[in-house]
């Protein structure tokens, strides 16, 4: 459509850039008209309420501004001219602050859209006007990637020490712990995904229901039986695994997208069994009153103690802080996550964990290696189900109510997110995804409008940015000459000279 | 009997408009080999431009029915055109030749977006609308005095998607622009040595997907007067349902699709209960993959070995 | 062909029709034990879909696929894919190299030993918490694909991602891949396609290996007839899905029926030494990959 060579002048042409510039405000102008411009209104006019309009056309004209002036910048950054650019960028930003605008989205956008101008002319202006081609540039985000991988051997244990003694550092209050005990649960929903889709790579978009399962079955469990949450919770795994299979067994035989949207659909029918079984599930209504863990059975967390049994409080002669149980949680999910981690990183050396990868790399050679590739393939759903009723009683036991709100398909697409932008595979990248995808947002909880919309685009941007996720590199699950092998460079020498010898 | 016939009326205009959304999968699909997961919100998309434009011919006076239908259909279809063509630009173009997750969580993302765009921007409430079109034939009545109606409106969605499902296989099958869709469809890197702009069909296939998905999201505004922000995931789900049960890049297949699972949600919801209206319409295409993994009017993929 | 030799695969009357378009009608022969057995043919004769009938990718429309291992019988068409290779013990390669690219060198050779190391594992049981009986195992696992890979001289390459290694190097790794799983025949698809002729010498010298030291039947479908002139045992040409000759490489070379199927009616050249010549030359030229024929 348009050529891509830097520095080429002749792309300043003052038609070409009326006419680019020109398209783009057109499309701006297309996208914003009706949907910004033109704002429906309840007009309640006495008998019910009616649908007005109002507009809002100040919007609309200063988004076709923005847009018609960056893709101007865009033009001279393409041919070779970054100072103006950045300087642009600047202005860009700067005057979308001071002058009173319509709204508060339009001075984000200035700024944002300033900012990356100005970036991007800077990076132009750096490279000397050398564009890396994309190969290259994800090339070197490789190599950043294995020099990570290998910082990861230490990073990895540093972190979990670091998890370990958080909740006792100094700015660790109540808030900080519970975010940080929402990362971790879906820190561990990665996981067991990423044996689903990162290892064998299946496409699971239903993953959400089995994390319903294990919620539900632990809620029925703990009210009907009475049963304790040590008790619950393998049984929640098994309940969860069995769906696993059951699922699995009639649809693993599908290929990649089928499997997506059989998946997805099984998402939503146990969402909607959970909605509408009232007498079971209470339907949209949920459980409520959940009983909580107690402290492994020795003591519990609440200020006074049901007869027959001691406070955690009492048991250790503390003051009573609703904060104990918090943190009695966190770690409660950091150990199960941990859990999970250990047998993931365990089962990849195993016969297995290889036939998960060897069949997400070619599974017509996984049939000519005679493995049955329903049999492994169940097997990554099954655990990955396993995992996925962990976290669900976890989840149930920590909010003391569930309902099938928490179910929803946006839940599976975060952990699907949180997988593949960790890069497929990554145990670590997994950790640093829920970071960025859970974390950030709970930070910026008071923008909560604005919240899933930067959601929904940061994934858009940073798939684009990073297709292959954040950590992609892959470690080999064994090695034969030990981590200090033989290089390339080291065996063709070696060959030559064994050549020039005979 | 008289019952069964007025849900085959109801089936088939619900599974008309999913049949119309089902074929902006399939041809995306067919295409590029993606599931455009945002395909549900440009339906949503389109049925909020209907609600804008309906509201603006009454402004603008124009109180004639068939010719405000026809200007809320027109430009509807063109600014909800506009969005296929922006989404495709810049959410699944830089990430053509890298791996499907990447284009598939991109699309993800893009249906999130979209949804709290659209939230942002129109407000979270449910949009209600007054009918346009009323009345009907009353098309044979029982002793007991039912009557099974076919409303006005149904026979508009009815002939309407009857009139563009002819005319887009005429434009599959005759036109240049559909040759060069068919050629990007059996091979791209020979398509572009043959002189077809890959880049340019794309495009084209994503305006054509949302223009029919707008006018799905005109029909069921028109149709059930009430739409929100978030109509297009399940609408969405069904209509890709819809295009898998028929057969996966297959425009004949799609509308099939979509009629069938019209049909299983007016059927069941009638005869057996609403709330699981969903549940039948995903078992039975569990089903169908179990025994024929490649749809209804889906050729065979042998295994390319 | 000689009737003392044990016959190790013997197809009857194989047909596989897709559609209208019969890619193979009616094809019959035997395979020897510890014999190198050669399907020759011109492009779109159905040797590979032969190929895809034997190791279960397609489910021959008539015909029986008798394969005999340690005295007993298997009728491949009636089993699932995965049987064949595990428990008929039939391996194969590919026309167009399947590797699992971004798994090391050696880990390609245990997914290949996958049935025995996950018996060994008690099903990843005794694995997680690394028994020793697994371990011992793994460990085995570990020798004979280092046997293997010194036997293709890609030892010190064994923690490399098979997908960066170059391109000969990939097809002998995919044959040891298959020698992994212990088969009694090893069915290969164009090994020497893109070699050149040294790599070209070291597969022939593979192969005879293969079938005399680990007394494994081989079928081989080749293009480059320096190598099956020099290697088959036993050489069968097909022809727009029908067997037009069967015999030992001379007398393949010497049929009529033959040469007319490889240049044409008029020609009366002595074809196959023409076409080694011509095909050697042009493998000189490069490395070139050779683009896949499905």
């Amino acid at each position: 459509m348009r050529s891509e060579t830097p520095g080429a002048f002749s792309d300043l042409d003052p038609r070409t850039i009326l006419k680019e510039v020109g398209f783009a405000g057109l499309v701006a102008l297309g996208l914003t008209f009706a949907m910004v411009g033109l704002r429906t209104v309840d007009s309640n006019t006495g008998d019910g309420a009616v649908l007005g309009i109002d507009t809002r056309f100040a919007d609309v004209a200063w988004t076709v501004a923005l847009v018609m002036v960056g893709r101007f910048l865009l033009i001279l950054d393409r041919a070779g001219l970054p100072i103006p650019v950045i300087l642009g960028g600047i202005a860009m930003a700067v005057v979308t602050q001071v002058i009173p605008m319509p709204g508060t989205v339009l001075p984000v956008f200035g700024l944002i859209g300033g900012g990356v101008l100005a970036l991007k002319g800077v990076l132009t202006l750096v490279r000397h006007r050398s564009k890396l081609t994309a190969q290259e540039r994800d090339e070197a985000m490789d190599r950043a990637g294995q020099r990570f991988q290998k910082l990861s051997r230490y990073l990895g244990p540093a972190l979990a020490a670091f998890a370990i003694v958080m909740p006792f550092l100094p700015f660790a209050d109540r808030q900080v712990i519970d975010i940080a005990t929402l990362i971790l649960t879906y820190v561990m929903l990665g996981w067991g995904l990423n044996i689903v889709v990162g290892l064998a790579g299946l496409l699971d978009l239903g993953y959400v229901a089995f994390y319903a399962i294990g919620a539900y079955s632990y809620a029925l469990l703990a009210q009907t039986f009475g049963f304790s949450f040590w008790l619950c919770l393998p049984l929640a795994g098994i309940l969860s695994a069995f769906g696993g299979l059951m699922l699995g067994f009639p649809v693993l035989r599908l290929r990649g997208d089928y499997l997506a949207i059989v998946t997805l659909g099984f998402g939503e029918m146990v969402r909607i069994i959970l909605l509408n079984w009232y007498k079971v599930t209470g339907g949209p209504d949920g459980i409520s009153g959940i009983p909580r863990p107690s402290f492994f059975g020795f003591a519990d967390f609440a200020r006074h103690a049901p007869p027959g049994s001691t406070t955690f409080h009492e048991l250790f002669g503390l003051e009573y802080d609703t904060l104990y149980r918090v943190i009695f949680l966190y770690y409660l999910i950091l150990a199960l996550a941990l859990l999970v981690n250990f047998v993931t990183m365990r089962v990849r050396r195993l016969p297995i964990g290889r036939a998960w990868e060897a069949l997400r790399e070619d599974d017509i050679a996984c049939q000519s290696l005679g493995i049955n590739r329903t049999n492994v393939k169940l097997a990554a759903f099954t655990t990955g189900a396993m995992f996925a009723g962990f976290a669900g009683s976890f989840f149930a036991t920590r909010q003391g109510f569930i309902s099938p709100e928490s179910f929803t398909f946006i839940e599976s697409a975060i952990i699907l997110a949180i997988v593949v932008l960790g890069g497929m595979g990554s145990q670590l990248g997994v950790v640093f995804a829920s970071i960025i995808l859970i974390g950030m947002p709970e930070w910026f909880r008071d923008l909560e409008q604005y919240r899933m919309l930067a959601f929904g685009g940061g994934m858009v941007l940073i798939m684009i940015w990073r297709p292959r996720g954040l950590l992609a590199h892959r470690d080999p699950t064994v090695l034969l000459h030990g981590r200090g092998g033989p290089a390339e460079s080291e065996i063709r020498a070696e060959q030559q000279a064994a050549e020039a010898a005979s | 009997m008289e019952y069964f016939l007025q849900q085959l009326i109801n089936g088939l205009t619900l599974g008309a408009i999913y049949g119309l959304i089902a074929i902006g999968y399939t041809m995306v699909y067919g295409i590029i080999g993606m599931i455009n997961f945002a395909h549900g919100d440009i339906y949503m998309i389109g049925a909020f431009m209907a609600i804008i434009w309906f509201l603006v011919t009454g402004l603008l006076g124009i109180t004639w029915v068939p010719l405000a239908i026809l200007v809320m259909l027109v430009l509807s279809m063109i600014f909800t055109a506009t969005y296929g063509w922006t989404i495709e630009r810049f959410a699944y173009k830089p990430l053509r030749g890298s791996q499907r997750l990447a284009a598939l969580i991109s699309a993800i993302g893009m249906s999130i977006f979209l949804e709290n765009y659209v939230q942002l921007l129109q407000g979270a409430r449910v949009k209600p609308l007054q009918p346009m079109v009323q009345g009907g034939i009353a098309v044979m009545e029982r002793a007991d005095g039912f009557v099974v109606n076919l409303s006005y409106l149904q026979i508009i969605i009815m002939a309407l998607t009857l009139a563009l499902m002819l005319g887009f296989s005429q434009l599959i099958s005759r036109t240049e622009l559909g040759r060069r869709q068919r050629a990007c469809e059996q091979d791209q890197t020979m398509a572009a040595l043959l002189g077809v702009d890959v880049d340019r069909t794309i495009s084209i296939t994503f305006v054509i997907g949302a223009a029919l998905a707008a006018v799905a999201g005109v029909m069921v505004t028109l149709y059930y007067g009430v739409i929100d922000f978030y109509i297009g995931f399940l609408a969405g789900l069904k209509a890709f349902t819809a295009a898998v049960l028929g057969g996966i890049g297959s425009i004949t297949g799609a509308m099939v699709g979509g009629l069938l699972i019209g049909l299983i949600e007016a059927y069941w919801s009638a005869y057996f209960s609403v709330e699981y209206k969903d549940v039948a319409a995903f078992s039975i295409l569990v089903l169908v993959l179990i025994f024929r993994p490649y749809g209804i009017l889906g050729k065979p993929e042998i295994e390319k070995v | 062909m000689a009737s003392d030799k044990t016959p190790l695969l013997e197809v009857e009357h194989l047909t596989m029709r897709f559609g209208g378009l019969v890619a193979v009608d009616d094809v019959s022969f035997v395979a020897a034990d510890r014999e190198i057995t050669a399907i020759i043919g011109p492009n779109g004769a159905g040797k590979t879909t032969v190929f895809n009938c034997l190791t279960g990718f397609y489910k021959p429309t008539v015909g029986m696929l008798r394969m005999t291992r340690n005295g007993s019988e298997f009728l491949l068409e009636r089993m699932e894919g995965h049987a064949i290779a595990r428990v008929a013990g039939v391996a194969r390669t590919f026309q167009n190299i399947r590797l699992f690219a971004n798994m090391s060198v050696l880990e390609n050779l245990l997914v290949a030993q996958h049935n025995k190391l996950q018996l060994a594992s008690a099903f990843s049981l005794a694995g997680v918490f690394g028994f020793k009986g697994y371990r011992k195992a793994e460990r085995e696992a570990i020798d004979q694909a280092r046997y293997w890979l010194d036997r293709i001289n890609l030892l010190a390459r064994a923690d490399f991602s098979a997908g960066n290694l170059p391109y000969g190097d990939q097809r002998r790794l995919e044959i040891a891949r298959a020698m992994c799983t212990g088969p009694a025949m090893l069915c290969l698809d164009e090994p020497a396609a893109g070699l050149n002729p040294r790599e070209s010498g070291d597969l022939n010298e593979l192969l005879t290996f293969i079938r005399d030291e680990h007394k494994t039947g081989v079928l081989l479908i080749e293009h480059d007839m320096s190598v099956v002139m020099k290697i088959s045992d036993h050489v069968v040409v097909l022809d727009y899905g029908r067997k037009i000759s069967d015999g030992s490489p001379a007398e393949v070379r010497a049929d009529p029926a033959v040469i007319r199927a490889y240049l044409g009616e008029e020609e009366d050249e002595d074809l196959p030494d023409e076409i080694a010549a011509d095909l050697a030359g042009k493998q000189e030229a490069g490395t070139a990959r050779p683009e896949g024929q499905g």
